[in-house]
């Protein structure tokens, strides 16, 4: 065929022509500037508007940052160091207030020779946290994490140390209950023991025990009131608090609202609806005003237990709601796989369903996550002193009355970094348990 | 019938309400009622122990009594004379006005940050990325106060628009000033006006503003008439007949007519002596939760966005242009009702948190139902217990009223599955 090409044709090219290489405006940075950022008039027109955009920005902010002062004593110095150094048209930042206050905006009025309590807390929780969150970490260290649930409050207020250890013999209690009770009576009435008989050990004699202890041998720290809590000690606190609670209860939570029992499915519903149905300031009211009217008369739990408590629940509701969303996802065949195996309702929740459901649900869970500890910060409305309502106290202060955007300016920062490596934290989490083909 | 005599009749006995699983869903069931009744029975005995004991028994009589206290900024009438319940009314009533300014802008921005998002220009992707975890990762409290100090520290005040070498002057043809106390914009007037219709004997609603919707609303139902028959002009011969023309002249001319009938003006807001006197006054309060509240929800419908559109795949877009439709019928007609059914839901929930986020008007003085009923109301009349019950239920009747309307779209939208 080729052949018959060649003849009959006036010119046909026979050899292969060697490789160009591509014009010079679709390769190196040329190419993909005309391909990312010009390949059309519109998108030329919106890349000149975003680098002006970005240029005024930065024009208007950079000078800011830098012609700053570290060193005042008060925001009218802070001007004048700014002004000389600068000259008189200058304006800049006074970093001069985070440098005075940073101590008091992480630790509140916490006593500063204390400070390495809740240092070495934070380090115990973290430790605590991190072979649960990174499983390449030895299994050895989830003993920390049992421990510090009981030891980072205790070195948080202080105070004897009996007061922990005897509710953690609470847990102890339930547990032995849950190992005696159950072979002879039975698995239900083994759990019902073993549920019953901590919370009685708490109310009726986990106190008194803890007293008894403290006299027979005194062994504590000294106590720290909540009123000296504040900045972001306070936030971490009441977060973390309530993030790790508001799993295990948002997961109760969510299999009562699936399950086939009526009654309970109400109450669950119920609950949910009405948590998530008010804004969390009203509930910051309920514990600031109303939480004591609810105990019996003479009752007056710490203001920061009663706010834990209520954003607890708070967070509850919503991460009940982001994990239904994940049993529902589950396909059906699941549950009558596990069925199938004769696995009976907990044993299908814990080896099958859960942690299929609890994986689809990691983005909703750590996005709660983010916006519980980010609403946090609304306890400063009911005056515990938080990051924001500590900058408010310190705008109160003669020296630093006017100050705004360098406080507001630090803590944001503050609260981005918190929030910005736990959403990718769940990215690295979701990438991890990815179980399909990749 | 077979019957089998040697299998022996069960009978009930009281183990098997634990061990027999016909019965032990009851059991579980009638112990969880009553350990929740107990609950609940508790709590209001100590409740009602504890307000009998300080001598203050429930009661909602404070809520007839003068407010005395003032509201600055108002969409009814309120005099601080005026009761508690009015307090709250008008409370209630800036709540709704902040939401559904709010939603109204932050649906605008959040679609056109969404879209950006995808933006084959790398620059302004990488932009709008940088916008959405800027604000998504800063607490929304943060935003307010920020947004408040931004319109306090860097709009002029009022008197730097007076005298003839003022510092500040009057956008947009001397209709509109920015200032550190607030925004003037014109005010709608009426120089044959119909007057008002009160409510109830609560309030008032201008006739003038019903007859316009009215007219409106007949001309988007005969817009939409006129819509239907082009439909069915198309099914029947193929061919669709130019509306747009009509369309546009049943809805903009019969509103047209009626407010020159009403003698619609606009009145510019004028400085006068401190300050500026006339137009609409929007605080500097309502100004920034609104700004606030939008620019950070904006952020989340973004991201809705974003999701909504990239969940539908490519193959329908392809399969709509290989039957030759053009890129915007596309767009209206194939990617557009698949992706708002995966939009709408989220985006509805969206609203929910911005109207409740609403409630931290009080960081800034905005006088919405957190400030006049959880605030000062509160605070006067010492009624905790009922104000914040009172408070709770109005917020969870508005996110039932909300979540009643998702659901009623959910079953509308719903894919019929043959």
């Amino acid at each position: 065929m080729s052949g018959t090409h060649a003849h009959s044709a006036a010119f046909v090219r026979d050899a292969m022509l060697p490789q160009e290489p591509p014009p010079a405006t679709s390769v190196g940075a040329l190419g993909w500037l005309r391909q990312n950022l010009f390949s059309s008039w519109l998108n030329a027109i919106l890349t000149v508007l975003s680098l002006a955009l970005i240029g005024y920005v930065l024009a208007a902010i950079l000078p800011w940052i830098f012609q700053s002062s570290w060193s005042a004593g008060s925001l009218a110095e802070c001007r004048d160091q700014i002004k000389a150094a600068y000259g008189s048209e200058a304006s800049g930042a006074c970093w001069a207030v985070i440098r005075e206050r940073w101590l008091q905006l992480i630790f509140g009025f916490y006593p500063s020779e204390l400070y390495w309590r809740p240092i070495l807390g934070f380090a115990l929780a973290l430790a605590g946290m991190a072979p649960v969150l990174f499983t390449g970490l030895p299994r050895k260290m989830l003993y920390l994490s049992l421990a510090a649930p009981f030891v980072v409050p205790w070195l948080l207020w202080g105070g004897t140390v009996w007061l922990p250890v005897s509710v953690a013999l609470g847990f102890v209690l339930g547990y032995a209950a849950q190992r005696i009770v159950a072979p002879l009576a039975g698995g239900l009435l083994g759990a019902v023991v073993a549920g019953l008989l901590p919370v009685l050990w708490w109310f009726l004699l986990a106190g008194p025990f803890a007293t008894l202890l403290h006299q027979i041998g005194p062994l504590g720290i000294e106590p720290v009131s909540s009123r000296n809590f504040g900045g972001f000690m306070l936030s971490i606190t009441i977060g973390l608090t309530a993030i790790a609670l508001s799993l295990p209860i948002g997961v109760l939570l969510a299999l009562g609202r699936q399950s086939d029992l009526f009654i309970l499915r109400a109450i669950c519903v119920g609950f949910i609806e009405l948590i998530r149905g008010v804004p969390l300031i009203t509930l910051l009211f309920v514990a600031s005003l109303l939480l004591n009217y609810f105990m019996p008369p003479g009752t007056n739990f710490d203001i920061i237990l009663r706010v834990i408590i209520m954003v607890t629940l708070f967070a509850s509701a919503y991460m009940a709601e982001v994990i239904r969303g994940g049993l529902a996802a589950l396909p059906k065949g699941q549950y009558e796989a596990a069925d199938a195996l004769g696995l009976d309702y907990w044993k299908a929740q814990r080896l099958v369903v859960m942690p299929q459901a609890l994986k689809i649900s990691i983005p909703g869970i750590v996005s709660t996550f983010i916006g519980v500890f980010k609403d946090t910060t609304l306890v400063s409305i009911i005056g515990l002193l938080d990051p924001v309502g500590f900058s408010n106290s310190i705008r109160a202060d003669v020296n630093w009355n006017g100050i705004v955007w360098e406080l507001y300016g630090f803590i944001a920062l503050m609260f981005f970094v918190f929030c910005f490596s736990m959403s990718r934290y769940s990215m690295y989490l979701e990438r991890k348990l990815r179980t399909e083909h990749r | 019938m077979t019957s089998y005599p040697d299998v022996p009749r069960e009978t009930f006995r009281l183990r098997m309400l634990i061990f027999d699983t016909r019965y032990r869903s009851l059991t579980i069931q009638v112990v969880a009622l009553i350990a929740f009744m107990l609950l609940v029975a508790w709590i209001v005995s100590n409740t009602v122990q504890n307000l009998a004991n300080m001598g203050k028994p429930i009661d909602f009589g404070f809520l007839t009594g003068a407010a005395q206290y003032d509201i600055n900024q108002t969409l009814i009438e309120y005099t601080n004379r005026d009761s508690h319940l009015r307090a709250a009314f008008v409370g209630l009533l800036n709540t709704l006005l902040v939401a559904v300014l709010g939603c109204a802008l932050a649906t605008v921005l959040g679609v056109v940050i969404g879209v950006l998002r995808l933006s084959r220009n790398w620059l302004v992707a990488r932009l709008m990325t940088v916008y959405v975890e800027m604000f998504r990762n800063v607490p929304v409290l943060l935003w307010i106060v920020f947004f408040m100090a931004i319109l306090i520290e860097t709009l002029p005040p009022p008197n730097a628009f007076r005298g003839e070498d003022a510092t500040a002057s009057m956008l947009l043809g001397d209709s509109v000033a920015l200032t550190n106390r607030g925004v003037y914009v014109p005010e709608p007037l009426f120089s044959r006006s119909l007057g008002d219709l009160p409510v109830f004997g609560a309030f008032n609603i201008s006739l003038d503003l019903i007859a316009i919707l009215a007219v409106l609303g007949a001309g988007l139902f005969v817009s939409a008439k006129i819509r239907a028959r082009a439909d069915r002009v198309q099914n029947a011969t193929g061919l669709r007949p130019t509306t747009w023309y009509l369309r546009l002249g049943v809805v903009a001319v019969p509103v047209l007519v009626m407010l020159v009938a009403l003698g619609f003006h606009l009145g510019y807001p004028e400085l006068k002596g401190f300050n500026f006197r006339g137009g609409v006054y929007m605080r500097n309060s309502l100004i920034a939760l609104w700004l606030a509240l939008s620019f950070y929800t904006a952020a989340f419908i973004a991201e809705i966005v974003r999701g909504g559109i990239l969940a539908i795949s490519k193959g329908q877009s392809e399969a709509a242009a290989a039957l030759g439709l053009r890129p915007n019928r596309i767009m209206s007609l194939v990617i557009l009702p698949q992706a708002l059914r995966v939009i709408i839901p989220p985006l509805i929930s969206q609203y929910l948190n911005l109207t409740k986020n609403s409630s931290l008007a009080i960081a800034v003085g905005y006088m919405d139902i957190t400030g006049t009923l959880g605030g000062i109301t509160m605070n006067q009349t010492g009624r905790e217990l009922e104000c914040v019950l009172m408070l709770m239920l109005v917020y969870l009747a508005i996110s039932l009223a909300i979540s009643m309307g998702m659901n009623w779209y959910n079953t509308r939208v719903r894919l019929v599955e043959r």
